[in-house]
């Protein structure tokens, strides 16, 4: 079947991102003394859906060669926001959820503008406007609290037939948010422009929008996987070590996940597995009784091992200059 | 005299001033709200806080010039941190080593890096954000197993905190000999000049004869050096070394880099604009804690002065 | 010509970078059903002329008129809506995308606001087949084709926008025989369809095949325009080539040159591209390297200097065999390689860093003591520099980005002589720059080896190897074919020279 072998080609980097996961997770559950039970299943899924909307959202902003270090910010922000807004009746709450995920996207928006029409780079951008994003969270929530609307949250946690819910809400933010994205012309915009800007531009491809588009979406993916978050700890924190954390491992997600730190390449998809990936090494240490103490630094080396793998390409050059890109 | 005199003037460039006039500014606005803030103590204060940063800053503006980024600064201060206290633990010996390990410590972190980022071209961003993972999941491992001695010694806390020379702070001493260093560096060595060929392009710095990797490797050893010295002058400062005590340093670094006209893309920076830049975000941060604003407004005014200041001199050219 | 109103005209158009002049007072008409062939020598300003039309750069005056109407194109996708669709020299395909994908990249059909990946593979396949190109596969990723497919695509892209004027230009360098065939049957099927086709091409053979009217550029200026076969090839080379350009070159050295070699290269050998390539060359002499563009000389270049991992044979530096694996060591004192590289821009200078800075690079070691320089050394030889090649630069302090093209070459040359170089590789040095420019460079060319260096000099402009060149190697296909010594470089003997392989083995070799 030819058109399976371009298929393989250009969805490699998701395939062996979810083919690490499913050995990992399967060693995991392997040696877990509760087996592979909705159990242990729910809470890995609690856990990892969070990292992994942060990581869609770093996603969108590295497709078009850009990084976005605001994603933790924005998921701190939109955790503190709900826990102020998304409570009372049904008419109230979802009020409140709509409320959190406009807030997702006037930030991802406001970089997005900064980016395009300040013409400032993204690093430095999202650097600055994630300071303001945390400075909004501690305003909206100055010490941890709060509150959420329970019946919501204890039915986004728990299962359905064996489904952890969360993860059919990452389905459907997927089904919703990034499979029309990835098949519209702006989402494909948003690929060229990461891939070769002035090749786009000649190809008529309209970039400003893109990118805006690109920002707007990931905001609203922040904003979501915060909103998550709420739902499973009922309640706000504004941390800044939070939200660091949660932006370098978006980083690191995307990578393990396949897509290119040079923009053009991968997919939110495998993203979802890099952060599945990142979140059972630890789970994994747990099961083999291995000190705790360990973790961190099993998982930064596997994390420098995992990016190191393609410098094998290296002992193929041939042609030094092309070390320099 | 006639011949440095416009060398100094020219190198002074519109966004270095910049960074001048909106630390003048910066005073004036806060003698508005307090005469204090003009008050020789309290700037020789935030000096010697100051020269913490300082000391990240320098090792990040060599990384940023050559097109890179270096993320594991907050570990890598942990590391200098704890690994001083701890070999301040090893007897007279250990404390007489204690400042130069930990150094020493953070080079090799920053030699990791450099090798990485240099030799097997993985992307900075992310092989640092690797490495401040394994400094992290190193250090983790240290506290937790061995419960070591974190206790700075007393020349640390000397040189972090105590004065000597014309009621200035030693700490701001060290920060001028190594800003001194960074100059003489960057303008008038081999090494300097090949820092900037590479951060304006590595293809032409290559072709031009230049040891583009190794300069690369090595300036990420003085990043890790540098950022660990801070680490060292830290746990003097606070006595002790602790967990995240890097954290607070990364963003700061990178923006007063920035700040100081440095481009994020590579090549072109000046280290003045450097300690302007510095001297910038300290400033910043102490009035407006100063001022009694509370820490959400501290956080949003920092990050929205930041932003109108690069965006009214930190623009890149627009492309075609 | 037709007596209504032409097509597409251009009147009285000027282009200016910078200071330099591109296109000065230029005309061109364009009528449908006709191929258009627009010739030039490298600079002549054609380049700048489709960027114009395709609107990827404004012009600073002058008229364009579609249909009778003035327009002006602000982005490439105005030109496009207009009908107006270029195939660029440089690929403006996106790596990272599938072949479908980049064919349909504007305008692709769409259901439910989505994009109809069915309707989409319909039409690329489509496209592909009127490109005649119909074994790629539409679900290729760009990156993975090799550049003769990708340049299909290229084609195939521009048919699927349904332009009323198609611009080839250099559109047949990348293919192979086979593909030029094909491609020709396409362009004259479209010819027949009613589009009016712009052919930009070095090569003669073929607008003799394909051109209906011929405009002639030269230095940016319009010089004739003519029905293709009214004028004689000699005619038109004279055009091309203009009268000014005879008396540039300096006087050769009437003896060939004796002597032990400064450089010896034997059976060198690099991947598939470059085969069993032996020469000597002698201190003094000045070495051409010939053939058509891309058989292999520059990678030759490359090698000598260290910059290719996986090179097999010998070079040997004043008799002793060299291991140089990095330009470090090819520029390092006793082998005193220097090489001068073909994109100035991105492997010759640092645009944004000063001229000073950009100058003293390769030489810093040599002007510095444990690592510090020495300032007032380097101040000397920079001016010393500045002087020999009589570089215009406000001061030395300004980015060397902001001095005009030839003057930024004049850099690149300088800042190689700085080192002393015994061994002096050049890779199309004189592109893009003004013809003043490009005389002092001879000079100094002849002036460098008169004093007793080796020479290797690679031109794809004809007259610099004839002006210049001791002798000439002529390349192709990887390998040294043909070794051409002073009164034999003729224009003639270069030509038949660099095609005389292709003329036997056509069917089965690539060309370009």
């Amino acid at each position: 079947m030819g058109d399976f072998r371009y298929w393989l080609a250009e969805h490699k980097g998701t395939l062996l991102a979810f083919a690490v996961f499913v050995i990992m997770f399967g060693v995991y559950t392997g040696n877990h003394s509760a087996g592979f039970s909705p159990m242990v299943v729910m809470t890995a899924a609690n856990k990892g859906v969070l990292l992994a909307l942060v990581a869609m959202a770093q996603t969108l902003v590295v497709l078009t060669a850009g990084i976005d270090l605001s994603v933790g910010m924005i998921f701190v922000l939109a955790n503190c926001l709900a826990s102020q807004v998304v409570v009372g009746d049904t008419g109230q709450t979802t009020l409140g959820i709509i409320c959190v995920l406009g807030a997702g996207v006037l930030c991802g928006a406001l970089n997005g503008a900064i980016v395009i029409y300040g013409r400032l780079q993204p690093i430095v951008t999202t650097l600055a406007t994630g300071a303001m994003f945390y400075g909004v969270a501690l305003w909206l929530r100055p010490v941890p609290g709060g509150d959420v609307n329970s019946d919501l949250a204890d039915a986004l946690t728990d299962q359905v037939g064996g489904v952890p819910t969360s993860l059919l809400v990452l389905l459907g933010i997927v089904a919703l948010v990034w499979v029309p994205l990835r098949r519209s012309e702006v989402g494909r915009a948003i690929y060229a422009i990461g891939s070769s800007e002035p090749a786009a531009y000649m190809s008529g491809v309209s970039i400003d929008k893109a990118r805006f588009t690109a920002y707007a979406v990931s905001g609203l993916l922040s904003a979501c996987g915060g909103l998550m978050l709420t739902f499973i700890t009922y309640s706000g924190e504004a941390s800044a070590s939070i939200g660091g954390s949660y932006t370098l491992n978006s980083i690191a997600a995307v990578v393990i996940g396949g897509v290119s730190l040079f923009g053009g390449a991968g997919s939110a998809i495998g993203a979802i597995f890099g952060a599945f990936v990142l979140r059972t090494i630890g789970d994994l240490l747990f099961v083999f009784d291995f000190d705790p103490l360990w973790q961190p630094l099993f998982q930064g080396v596997i994390l420098l091992l995992a990016v190191t793998l393609g410098s094998f390409r290296l002992l193929r050059l041939k042609n030094r200059l092309d070390l320099f890109g | 005299m006639t011949r440095t005199l416009p060398d100094f003037v020219t190198r002074l460039d519109k966004p270095v001033l910049a960074a001048f006039g909106c630390i003048i500014l910066l005073l004036l606005l806060g003698s508005l709200y307090s005469s204090s803030f003009l008050s020789p103590e309290y700037l020789l204060q935030q000096l010697q806080v100051a020269s913490f940063l300082g000391l990240i800053a320098t090792g990040m503006m060599l990384v940023i010039l050559l097109g890179q980024i270096d993320l594991s600064v907050p570990w890598v201060v942990t590391v200098g941190g704890m690994m001083s206290t701890a070999a301040a633990g090893w007897g007279p010996m250990g404390a007489a080593l204690a400042i130069p390990f930990g150094i020493l410590c953070g080079m090799g972190m920053g030699l990791v890096s450099g090798i990485g980022i240099a030799y097997l071209r993985v992307p900075s961003m992310i092989f640092t954000l690797g490495v401040n993972a394994v400094a992290q999941g190193l250090m983790v491992l240290w506290t937790g197993g061995f419960a070591p001695q974190d206790h700075a010694t007393d020349t640390m806390h000397f040189i972090a905190t105590g004065r000597t020379i014309l009621n200035i702070p030693n700490a701001l001493f060290v920060w001028g000999v190594v800003a001194a260093i960074a100059i003489f560096i960057l303008t008038r060595t081999t090494f300097g000049r090949a820092v900037y060929a590479i951060g304006n392009r590595e293809r032409a710095a290559y072709l031009s004869g230049l040891p583009t990797q190794r300069v690369m490797m090595l300036a990420f050893m003085a990043s890790g050096g540098l950022s660990a010295a801070a680490g060292v002058l830290l746990a003097g400062y606070s006595t002790k070394a602790y967990q995240g005590m890097g954290d607070p340093y990364l963003l700061p670094a990178v923006a007063a880099v920035v700040l100081g006209g440095t481009n994020i893309l590579g090549g072109r920076g000046s280290y003045v604009g450097t300690i302007a830049g510095v001297i910038l975000i300290t400033l910043l941060q102490s009035m407006l804690s100063v001022m009694k604003i509370d820490e959400a407004g501290r956080q949003l005014i920092y990050g929205a002065v930041i932003i109108s200041m690069l965006l009214v001199y930190g623009r890149q050219k627009k492309a075609g | 010509m037709s007596d209504g109103i032409p097509l597409f005209e251009m009147r009285n158009i000027a282009k200016a970078y910078g200071g330099v002049r591109a296109l000065e007072d230029a005309q061109l008409t364009v009528e449908s059903g006709r191929i258009h062939a627009v010739l030039g020598e490298n600079g002549a300003g054609k380049s700048t002329l489709i960027k114009i039309m395709s609107g990827v750069v404004q012009p600073d005056h002058g008229i364009m008129r579609l249909d009778g109407t003035e327009m002006r194109f602000a982005t490439p996708k105005a030109a496009n809506a207009a009908g107006i669709v270029c195939i660029f020299q440089e690929l403006s395909l996106i790596p990272d995308l599938s072949v479908a994908d980049n064919i349909a990249i504007s305008g692709a059909p769409k259901r439910f606001g989505l994009i109809d990946r069915k309707a989409q593979r319909r039409f690329a396949e489509e496209a592909l087949a009127r490109a005649g190109a119909e074994d790629i596969h539409p679900l290729a990723l760009v990156k993975d084709l090799p550049l003769s497919r990708r340049q299909m695509v290229e084609i195939a892209k521009a048919l699927g926008r349904k332009p009323r004027i198609l611009i080839l230009d250099e559109a047949t360098s990348a293919l192979t025989a086979g593909d030029v065939a094909k491609v020709f049957t396409v362009l004259k099927r479209l010819r027949s369809e009613g589009l009016a086709l712009l052919y930009i091409s070095h090569r003669m053979q073929e607008i003799d095949e394909l051109a209906d009217d011929c405009s002639v550029f030269r230095n940016g200026r319009h010089v004739a325009s003519y029905l293709q076969g009214s004028k004689s090839r000699g005619e038109v080379i004279e055009m091309m080539i203009g009268r000014e350009y005879s008396h540039v070159f300096p006087a050769k050295p009437a003896d060939g040159k004796a002597g032990a070699p400064s450089l010896e290269v034997t059976n060198l050998a690099w991947s598939q591209r470059l085969n069993d390539i032996s020469f000597k060359a002698r201190p003094g002499e000045i070495v051409g390297l010939g053939g058509l563009d891309g058989q292999g000389q520059r990678e030759l270049l490359l090698a000598l200097f260290g910059v290719l991992r996986g090179v097999s044979g010998d070079i040997a530096v004043g008799g002793e065999v060299r291991n140089l694996k990095n330009p470090r060591a090819a520029k390092a004192g006793a082998t005193g390689m220097a090489l001068i590289p073909e994109d100035r821009k991105t492997e010759g200078l640092m645009l944004p860093m000063s001229v000073k800075d950009n100058l003293t690079l390769p030489a810093l070691d040599s002007l510095a003591k444990a690592g510090i320089i020495d300032r007032q050394r380097e101040k000397d030889e920079v001016d010393r520099m500045v002087k020999l090649l009589a570089i215009k630069a406000a001061n030395l302090d300004i980015p060397v980005g902001a001095l005009s093209g030839g003057n930024q070459q004049k850099v690149v040359i300088a800042k190689w002589l700085m080192i002393g170089p015994k061994i002096i590789l050049l890779n199309d040095p004189t592109r893009g720059i003004d013809v003043g420019t490009k005389q002092e460079i001879y000079q100094l060319l002849r002036k460098l080896a008169d004093e007793g260096a080796t020479i290797l000099f690679y031109s794809t402009d004809y007259d610099e190897l004839i002006g210049c060149c001791d002798r000439v190697l002529v390349m192709y296909d990887g390998s040294i074919v043909r070794e051409l010594k002073g009164a034999e470089i003729t224009e003639h003997a270069l030509v038949s020279s660099a095609f005389s392989i292709n003329e036997t083995q056509a069917g089965e070799r690539q060309i370009g």
